[in-house]
């Protein structure tokens, strides 16, 4: 892989993170992140329809006029969340009951919008691909730290399996009751933002 | 009537849908440095919500809904109902484009003075995911016709309720000392988990 490739696929995760810079695809972060299983499920749609967005966008660039760009734009995106959305429902209908209408939030999700309209419509297929990639990648980093410790402090569980045993079932640990809450990757959400601009002091912003 | 109006007041403060389904967030947290800018977008959203819903709501009902269209196209047999509701994505995006795309021109003909105020925002309102939110919504809560345009315009005027307020903190916070890294994005994050925090207390409310 060349270097350019590669830096497209790894800057999205963390010096250019959809979520955390670019203030992209930020409703779905906070909704589906009551556990680690919802959010992994969360990120493989995402990753999936980011690059095929953004490589059938791209292979057909030249070909669409500027004038109805957004209406194409949105109608690959839209066939490309149906199809993800009727795998759900067909294979694990449990899962696609929970994360109810945010699949199709999907299609909203300014992170495929954004990244179809500001680098899809200029680079080559696969670069756009590489791109997608990395970019379902670094809002999937996000999801899954929230996720993280909102299952593991709220509800003692990694992945459904019980890490810290609750003391309502004969263990010692007590669970956060504010991690159980939606609004509580908010606050999460605003202190991995701090953690990335102590490491990375460059993305502060200047008032 | 009394109906009508509790399913307003709950949609408007319990089931709030910028701080209880966290919907519209990329723009509720972009646009809502200045309270000006806050309330024209406010205004936008609340006109969109209060048109995109009831008319998806007839589209969806009239065509897409399983077994809409079998008494027109004269099937009887139950196996052979037509089911169009994976569709429903592709057309409500399809829809809420036009609509704006409509508005705006109507806007520009009759109302010049507030088509000159609301400018940038009706087109950024395509993607906004509060409107593709409420019309899922309302899909899944299956809302009737006078339902779905209260509940249409309830969520729009508290979406513009929320960033209004947000925007009136933003506005006080410039004053305050925030340490550097939280500066911006960071801090409005945890801003906006403190809004839902409370918003959380109109749950109590039964109605």
């Amino acid at each position: 892989m060349s270097t350019d490739a590669k830096k497209v696929l790894t800057s999205p995760i963390v010096d250019n993170n959809p979520i955390a810079l670019q203030v992209l695809g930020i409703c779905s972060a906070l909704a589906v992140t009551s556990s680690m299983a919802n959010a992994l499920v969360m990120t493989l749609a995402v990753v999936f329809v980011t690059a095929f967005s953004n490589l059938f966008i791209s292979i057909i660039r030249n070909h669409i006029p500027s004038s109805v760009r957004i209406i194409v734009q949105m109608a690959i995106i839209a066939s490309l969340v149906i199809v993800v959305d009727q795998v759900l429902k067909a294979f694990s209908y449990q899962l696609s009951k929970e994360l109810s209408v945010f699949v199709g939030l999907i299609i909203t999700n300014c992170i495929v919008m954004g990244r179809a309209e500001a680098f899809a419509m200029k680079e080559k297929p696969v670069v756009s691909f590489m791109d997608g990639i990395g970019n379902g990648l670094g809002y999937g980093f996000i999801l899954m730290t929230v996720a993280f410790f909102r299952e593991l402090l709220g509800f003692g569980k990694l992945f459904g399996i019980e890490i810290l045993p609750l003391v309502q079932n004969g263990g010692w640990y007590q669970a956060n009751g504010l991690l159980v809450l939606p609004f509580s990757s908010f606050f999460i959400i605003g202190l991995i933002i701090w953690a990335i601009r102590q490491w990375k002091p460059a993305q502060v912003e200047k008032d | 009537m009394e109906h009508y109006i509790s399913l307003l007041v709950k949609t408007i403060f319990i089931e709030n849908i910028a701080l209880s389904f966290f919907l519209g967030m990329c723009t509720f947290l972009a646009v809502s440095k200045k309270v000006s800018t806050a309330i024209g977008l406010g205004v936008a959203v609340v006109v969109v919500l209060g048109i995109a819903v009831p008319v998806n709501q007839i589209i969806y009902q009239a065509i897409l809904a399983p077994g809409a269209l079998d008494s027109m196209m004269g099937v009887t047999d139950p196996k052979e109902s037509i089911d169009l509701s994976f569709l429903s994505f592709i057309t409500f995006i399809g829809v809420i484009a036009a609509l704006v795309q409509i508005l705006e021109m109507v806007l520009d003909k009759y109302f010049p003075a507030l088509y000159q105020a609301l400018g940038i925002f009706l087109p950024l309102i395509t993607v906004n995911c509060a409107i593709f939110g409420a019309v899922s919504f309302m899909v899944a809560k299956n809302l009737t016709l006078g339902e779905s345009v209260v509940y249409g315009i309830g969520s729009g005027i508290g979406w513009a309720l929320a960033i209004v307020l947000l925007a009136g903190i933003r506005e006080k916070m410039k004053y305050s000392d925030v340490p550097d890294g939280l500066k911006g994005l960071g801090i409005t994050f945890i801003t906006t988990g403190l809004m839902a925090f409370g918003f959380l207390s109109f749950g109590g409310i039964s109605l």
